[in-house]
């Protein structure tokens, strides 16, 4: 079980208080300056970064204060390097998906921010 | 130059007293390790079942035999020798039913097609209802089921304790038993016998099979397929066929697309061997548990996802002995039993809890992917329907239903109710 502290509560608590809510730092398709079609509703609805290494997510405490919060986890250790405030800048920057630099640039494959 | 066919002998009661006189020292390799080619018709990535499955229905029903299966492990060490085994093809929806159902006529003859004992034991499978929600949905299932030709029954609280006498009805109190759909036909299969089956059958038809090889990347020229990069070099490729279970999106992001896809893990684990006790499979959707018994003797059962993202192949603790919670109070005469083993393997699981089979933005580029909690009961059939995607090189009528355009389209096909694991 991860022990997650909660920037809110400012206490380390077990993870059976938090439920998972994905990725972090998703802006609708309009506020990204993008068109609202099928194709980025589907993109912003469905489809997650999924990284391998450290990724942004949210959390909430769920049986705690209930606030949504942000956390910045290694995925395949699932150490969690920090955990801030919604609003806040992330402190540690996301891993590169793995091989990024070898794709093109189809239709702008990129999901959210 | 192409990969060329080696005859295999016979599995039969004679070759094993053949053998018996020699000690068993001289039985044949089952599958070469070849170095790759410069470059293949087809290469499929993942040499787990689905894979596997792919690459001998295209040799075999589409005549591509000049194909190389790329493992970064070794055979059977994925998500195929980390399930509970267990095969069902009760799925609520037309398109899921007509995939799992054709899985599961290929199961009915598969030992002797890949003359390989697959242990296929028809034991049936239970699907429990614990509340009267519960019992709507399952009896909502079993219509549909039937309706596809299915065998569905569905068994009320009396039914299930005649097929499972081992069973607490009450529950402990907490998961009341008040019916369950019975899919006489469900069963098990001995999970890493069908990758060694299928991948002694592509060796014999010449598929070259190539383990401890990772892809790195893919070399795309004009958004049209040329090769694979790997840590045994580059591997050139007319098309390529990506059957990856718990990497899916790592790939696709090599490739330049992203997929609807989240990667968890998702655990199992054995108990001590005991006398056999359970000749079925029960399964609770509501409580993250499924047991059944392995030839061996262990209870193998199943637990639920961890919430979060993980590449790490293990599970918690914590969902392991909710799952351990619930089995006790369904069957009390388990309670003093210890547990020998628990692993975990990662599922990529989709939003509508189906699979992905599709084209992709890549010319010549496809993807089979996104089974969830349960692509092992799949294999046969995922491989066969992908083998036919990739030879014709459009969608058939059984992979048409499961393309990536389903999430923009809007068809999704929820089956989140019949995957049997909570997400």
């Amino acid at each position: 079980m991860l022990l997650i502290r909660c920037p809110y509560c400012e206490q380390e608590r077990p993870e059976v208080e938090f439920s998972f809510a994905h990725q972090a730092h998703k802006p609708r398709p309009e506020a990204a300056g993008e068109p609202l079609d099928d194709h980025n509703w589907a993109r912003w609805v469905y489809y997650q970064k999924n990284i391998k290494g450290v990724a942004h997510e949210r959390w909430n405490h769920a049986a705690g204060c209930r606030k949504f919060f942000n956390a910045a986890r290694d995925t395949v250790s699932s150490e969690i390097v920090a955990t801030y405030k919604s609003g806040e800048t992330p402190p540690v920057p996301e891993s590169r998906i793995e091989g990024e630099d070898l794709s093109f640039d189809y239709e702008n494959a990129e999901g959210g921010a | 130059m192409v990969a060329q066919p080696a005859k295999k002998q016979r599995f039969n009661a004679l070759a094993l007293f053949r053998n018996a006189l020699s000690y068993h020292q001289n039985w044949e390799q089952q599958w070469r390790s070849p170095e790759p080619l410069e470059a293949y018709d087809v290469v499929i990535i993942g040499g787990g079942g689905h894979g596997l499955a792919t690459a001998y229905y295209l040799a075999k029903e589409h005549g591509i035999t000049n194909i190389a299966v790329l493992e970064k492990g070794w055979i059977g060490g994925g998500n195929t020798g980390r399930n509970t085994t267990i095969v069902r093809s009760n799925y609520l929806w037309d398109e899921s039913a007509a995939m799992y159902e054709h899985a599961m006529k290929l199961w009915e003859g598969l030992t002797q097609e890949l003359n390989y004992n697959v242990m296929f034991s028809q034991r049936g499978v239970l699907n429990l209802a614990h509340n009267l929600t519960d019992v709507r949905d399952t009896q909502r299932r079993v219509n549909a089921n039937r309706l596809n030709g299915i065998d569905s029954i569905y068994l009320d609280a009396a039914g299930v304790k005649k097929v499972v006498p081992g069973i607490d009805l009450r529950g402990g109190g907490r998961y009341p038993v008040m019916g369950a759909s019975y899919q006489p036909r469900g069963g098990t299969a001995r999970h890493d016998a069908v990758a060694w089956g299928y991948a002694r059958k592509c060796d014999e038809m010449g598929v070259h099979i190539i383990q401890n090889c990772k892809v790195t990347g893919f070399d795309i020229e004009g958004g049209v397929v040329k090769g694979v990069q790997t840590t045994k070099g580059r591997i050139g490729a007319k098309k390529v066929g990506m059957v990856p279970a718990g990497h899916s999106s790592v790939l696709a992001s090599m490739a330049g697309f992203r997929l609807p896809v989240e990667s968890h893990p998702l655990q199992a684990l054995v108990s001590e061997p005991i006398k056999p006790t359970i000749d079925t499979v029960v399964m609770s959707n509501a409580v993250h548990a499924y047991i059944s018994q392995s030839d061996k003797g262990e209870l193998v059962i199943g637990a639920g996802v961890d919430q979060y993202i993980s590449y790490g192949q293990r599970g918690s603790q914590h969902l392991a002995e909710e799952t351990l919670v619930a089995i006790c109070e369904l069957f009390p005469q388990y309670k003093r039993m210890k547990m020998l083993r628990q692993w975990g393997g990662i599922v990529d699981v989709c939003p509508d809890a189906s699979p992905i089979l599709t084209s992709t933005p890549v010319d010549g580029m496809y993807l089979n992917c996104g089974w969830g909690t349960g692509g092992f009961k799949a294999t046969p059939g995922s491989g066969h329907a992908f083998a036919a995607h990739i030879a014709k090189g459009e969608p058939t009528e059984l992979t048409a239903p499961f393309a990536l355009s389903r999430f923009e389209t809007g068809f999704l096909i929820d089956e989140h109710g019949a995957a049997a694991v909570a997400h």
